[in-house]
């Protein structure tokens, strides 16, 4: 029973290591290429399946960017709905069979490695980390653009009373806390379900790991809406406009 | 048995009891204010999921810091 934390590098490119997980972001990437070239070359008014399925998603966070952000929701609902398709697709992929059995050996210095040729990309830590910087990157930069950055950074730099100033400085910390908890919040679960699989198909081979395939299912869609989803009432937090702010006090 | 073993053991099972509380806690709220307003189910599902999300982040990172000290 392998379990390996950081992912395997397969090859080299000038010093840098080109890992499967990587590898498995390229997947992700084309194989909804893919699927987009499918449904635009004919746009049915009346959807036909695969167009219906998308349109389910589509408009499931249409409706869901609207609803939480109001108007500001459709300038957020590209990047939202990318997260959300891009997180749910590798978590799912990693569920198929073939993910984390299919490699070879590799002969290291005290014995033999197994490098699994498929890994699925959030169960690494990189890309997880990659993809809470772009979220906290996002509200940054939507916030600064709806606010203008004076208003946006006086938010964190508040010098009007000291208690203000505490309040900006745990502020300015909750922004790195985010980044953090994103990133930790997918890996855990996907990485934790990961183990969960292997230790269980090694323990009992036949039959047994089929509820826990269930499990992770569940886990995969919850963990890319929730990603998704805290996104976007990030973003909204960051972009509310100066006068709609909630009254302070009674 | 080592003290490394005992040390997974003890992360991942002493930090599992506060997020548990607190997704019960949640639990039972959201299904109170469903059962007093069954109208708002769907908002009141979503706002659950999200918060459920969030205590269960903590858990995760005890697991994450019981899987370092095992496999690191």
């Amino acid at each position: 029973m392998e379990i390996s934390l950081s992912a395997e590098p397969i090859f080299f490119v000038d010093n840098f290591p080109i890992t499967n997980t990587i590898i498995n972001t390229w997947l992700v990437i084309f194989i909804w290429i893919i699927i987009g070239l499918m449904v635009d070359r004919k746009v049915n008014f009346v959807p036909k399946t695969l167009q219906n399925i998308l349109e389910m998603v589509v408009f499931a966070f249409w409706d869901l960017c609207r609803s939480v952000a109001g108007e500001r929701g459709k300038k957020f609902f590209p990047l939202v709905t990318a997260i959300f398709i891009f997180v749910l697709t590798s978590n799912w992929l990693n569920l198929l069979p073939g993910f984390g059995s299919f490699g070879v050996w590799e002969r290291e210095a005290y014995g033999k490695k197994f490098i699994p040729l498929l890994r699925g990309a959030t169960s690494d830590l990189n890309t997880t980390i990659a993809l809470a910087l772009v979220s906290v990157g996002a509200i940054q930069y939507y916030g600064i653009k709806a606010l203008g950055p004076r208003l946006h950074f006086s938010k964190f730099f508040n010098f009007s009373n000291p208690i203000a100033f505490f309040v900006g400085v745990l502020e300015l910390i909750s922004e790195f806390a985010k980044i953090i908890s994103f990133s930790f919040r997918l890996f855990g679960n996907v990485f934790a379900g990961e183990v969960l699989l292997t230790v269980i198909a090694f323990l009992i081979p036949v039959l047994a790991s089929f509820p826990f395939y269930g499990l992770e299912f569940f886990v995969g869609f919850i963990q890319a809406f929730v990603f998704a989803m805290l996104t976007l009432v990030f973003l909204n937090i960051a972009t509310i406009p100066h006068g709609e702010e909630v009254a302070h006090g009674t | 048995m080592e003290l490394k073993d005992l040390a997974v053991g003890l992360a991942i099972g002493l930090g599992a009891i506060g997020p548990g509380i607190g997704v019960g806690i949640l639990g039972g709220k959201a299904l109170e204010a469903i059962g007093r307003n069954p109208e708002a189910t769907s908002k009141i599902q979503t706002n659950m999921i999200l918060a459920v999300a969030f205590t269960e982040a903590i858990a995760i990172y005890a697991l994450v810091v019981a899987l370092i000290i095992k496999f690191v």
